[in-house]
């Protein structure tokens, strides 16, 4: 095919017909990234058990519609699913001694299991919005894009607060510097615990979402979901500070955060427009988060190299 | 107050590493007495103050603080009656965290963390006039990060979180050898003050013969995970840094190259 045909083969209405579906489904991977915003950027841990909670809300919601419970209550069974194996992950890890990325990927693993049994042995269940009430639906996406926005803000709102309480400042602590934190009273293998099942609740409750949105839950819809949330997390930051030039607000940050993902999900919009082949859409989401997370190394390099020549005496030092 | 009995830790056990930190180490002290620890490398004064901290479990003896067997108790638990500052000046706080909030997490160690809001308006007010007695120009950055503070400002904010919800016992692990000696004379002065202000029993390992000389009302001197030297009142007030090193010498049964090596840092 010559340049020229391709070129007259991309129809920018298409694109723009497009685009709504792509600004609904990176809400709820954005509402997603708010849980890996948890544990990446306030506990830092890389938790690896995203991958298997995205599904098990999903399958939640969906066995929980499919039994004839309302949209809500699937949501809140997603919900605490994910907190269940959020608390595995971190019993793993302070119990057990076990890395937390290793302990992450084990849940990860038993959730493969565990989320066929939820599904009756099924690899995917399909959730007709024309037979059950669902919240969203990629069938009115006007509305889809409303309550996502909604339920944003509402979990924004919710982080902003119960981070900024004793126990949310007690997590924070934790993430930022164990040593203090210890010495502060503060028992940081159950804010890690707490961390982790909180950070994968939220996760599931978007897996819930995203079950309703797309109309069925798969055993693979979760398949790099951890690196989704991660790109989320890192283009909302970037944006963050080339925007603001120092930090503002956490609940400004969080905002970003959810932002990240409809940016990130939008690129994967113009990109299959673009009629690269979707199986290569991994590959590329990959090589984007290298990137992003490239970022702020190459802007510590730079400064420590020049002006912060100083800093890193002092650090070396001690 | 806090009394070690036969105390003993052993590092690496069985290992070429082989390590006897602490040696059926006793020691008592009284309340509000401020005990300076010298002693060269690995002469244990480290192994102390984390044996008591809880840092890792003792292999032996029993710790008690204010009457309590505090043994077997993990280090969170114990930081209810035990206020700390490292060597490390960027250990004892938060970097990513503000000003106020890590004031705010000290001053609610050892209690119940809730979902109470995580700094209060009236105790905003106190944090600004402890910030302004230090004289560091901290108390119009309350809201800073942590992380954009010197060394010495963090040092000298560590010492009033360690001290803002009264301790049984404050542990000063060579707080200022990693400062430069004018922040290091500042940061030893703001000790001494909040040690008297507060009358808090302390105990505060040195390297600087001189500093441990001049500061606190009782000297102990360690070696080989013993005590081989323990001074106080007007014996102390006298002591000089040579008298020290002759003490060294009888006591420790071998002399000092020089006094280099008490004084060189761990």
């Amino acid at each position: 095919m010559s340049i020229q045909a391709y070129f007259s083969s991309l129809s920018l209405l298409k694109l723009l017909r497009n685009l709504p579906g792509g600004v609904a489904q990176g809400l709820i991977w954005g509402l997603m990234a708010l849980g890996i915003y948890i544990t990446f950027r306030l506990l830092d841990v890389a938790d690896l058990t995203v991958d298997g909670s995205f599904t098990t809300g999903g399958a939640c919601a969906a066995m929980m519609i499919l039994a004839g419970h309302g949209p809500w209550a699937a949501l809140a069974a997603a919900l605490l699913a994910g907190m269940l194996a959020g608390l595995c992950t971190g019993l793993l890890h302070t119990k057990l001694g076990i890395p937390a990325i290793l302990a992450g990927i084990l849940t990860q693993f038993a959730l493969y299991s565990i989320n066929l049994h939820i599904m009756g042995m099924a690899a995917n269940r399909a959730l007709s919005v024309d037979k059950y009430p669902l919240l969203l639906s990629s069938r009115h996406i006007p509305s889809a894009i409303g309550k996502g926005l909604a339920i944003a803000a509402v979990l924004v709102a919710l982080m902003y607060w119960y981070f900024g309480t004793e126990q949310g400042s007690a997590i924070r602590a934790t993430g930022n510097n164990p040593a203090m934190s210890r010495a502060l009273g503060i028992n940081i293998d159950n804010m890690k615990v707490l961390g982790l099942s909180l950070s994968n609740g939220v996760v599931a409750l978007a897996g819930g979402l995203m079950a309703q949105y797309q109309g069925f839950a798969d055993i693979n819809m979760g398949r790099g979901a951890i690196v989704i949330g991660l790109a989320a997390v890192i283009i909302g930051e970037v944006l963050f500070r080339a925007l603001f030039k120092r930090y503002i607000n956490f609940s400004i940050m969080l905002a970003f955060t959810v932002l990240g993902g409809v940016l990130y999900y939008l690129v994967v919009v113009v990109v299959l427009w673009l009629k690269l082949d979707s199986n290569d859409l991994k590959l590329f989401t990959a090589v984007i988060v290298a990137l992003f997370l490239a970022v702020p190394h190459f802007r510590d390099r730079n400064q420590h190299s020049f002006r912060g020549g100083k800093k890193e005496e002092v650090s070396g030092n001690a | 107050m806090l009394d070690l009995i036969r105390v003993s830790k052993t590092f690496n056990p069985g290992t070429i590493n082989e390590k006897k930190a602490l040696v059926d180490l006793d020691l008592h002290l009284d309340d509000g007495e401020f005990v300076t620890v010298i002693g060269g490398n690995g002469a244990g004064k480290s192994t102390l103050l984390n044996a008591v901290a809880g840092v890792w479990p003792i292999d032996g003896g029993r710790i008690l603080l204010g009457g309590e067997d505090i043994t077997s108790l993990p280090e969170h638990k114990r930081a209810v009656h035990i206020g700390r500052v490292f060597q490390d000046p960027m250990m004892g706080t938060a970097p990513n965290m503000q000003l106020e909030e890590n004031l705010a997490l000290a001053l609610r160690r050892g209690q119940k963390r809730g979902l109470k809001w995580g700094v209060t308006k009236l105790e905003r007010e106190d944090y600004r006039a402890l910030l302004a007695d230090l004289g560091l120009g901290l108390e119009d950055r309350l809201t800073a990060k942590v992380g954009l503070l010197s060394g010495g400002q963090r040092q000298a904010v560590t010492l009033l979180m360690a001290a803002l919800r009264r301790p049984k016992l404050l542990l000063l692990d060579e707080h200022t050898a990693a400062l430069d000696p004018a922040t290091a004379e500042k940061v030893l002065e703001l000790s001494d003050r909040i040690v008297s202000e507060s009358q808090l029993t302390a105990l505060m390992i040195t390297h600087n013969m001189t500093d441990a000389i001049r500061h606190g009302s009782r000297l102990i001197m360690m070696d080989e995970g013993r005590i081989i030297l323990d001074v106080s009142g007007e014996e102390k007030k006298k002591l000089t840094k040579r008298e020290l090193i002759d003490r060294f010498a009888q006591s420790a049964g071998y002399a000092l190259e020089s006094d280099q090596t008490l004084l060189s840092k761990n």
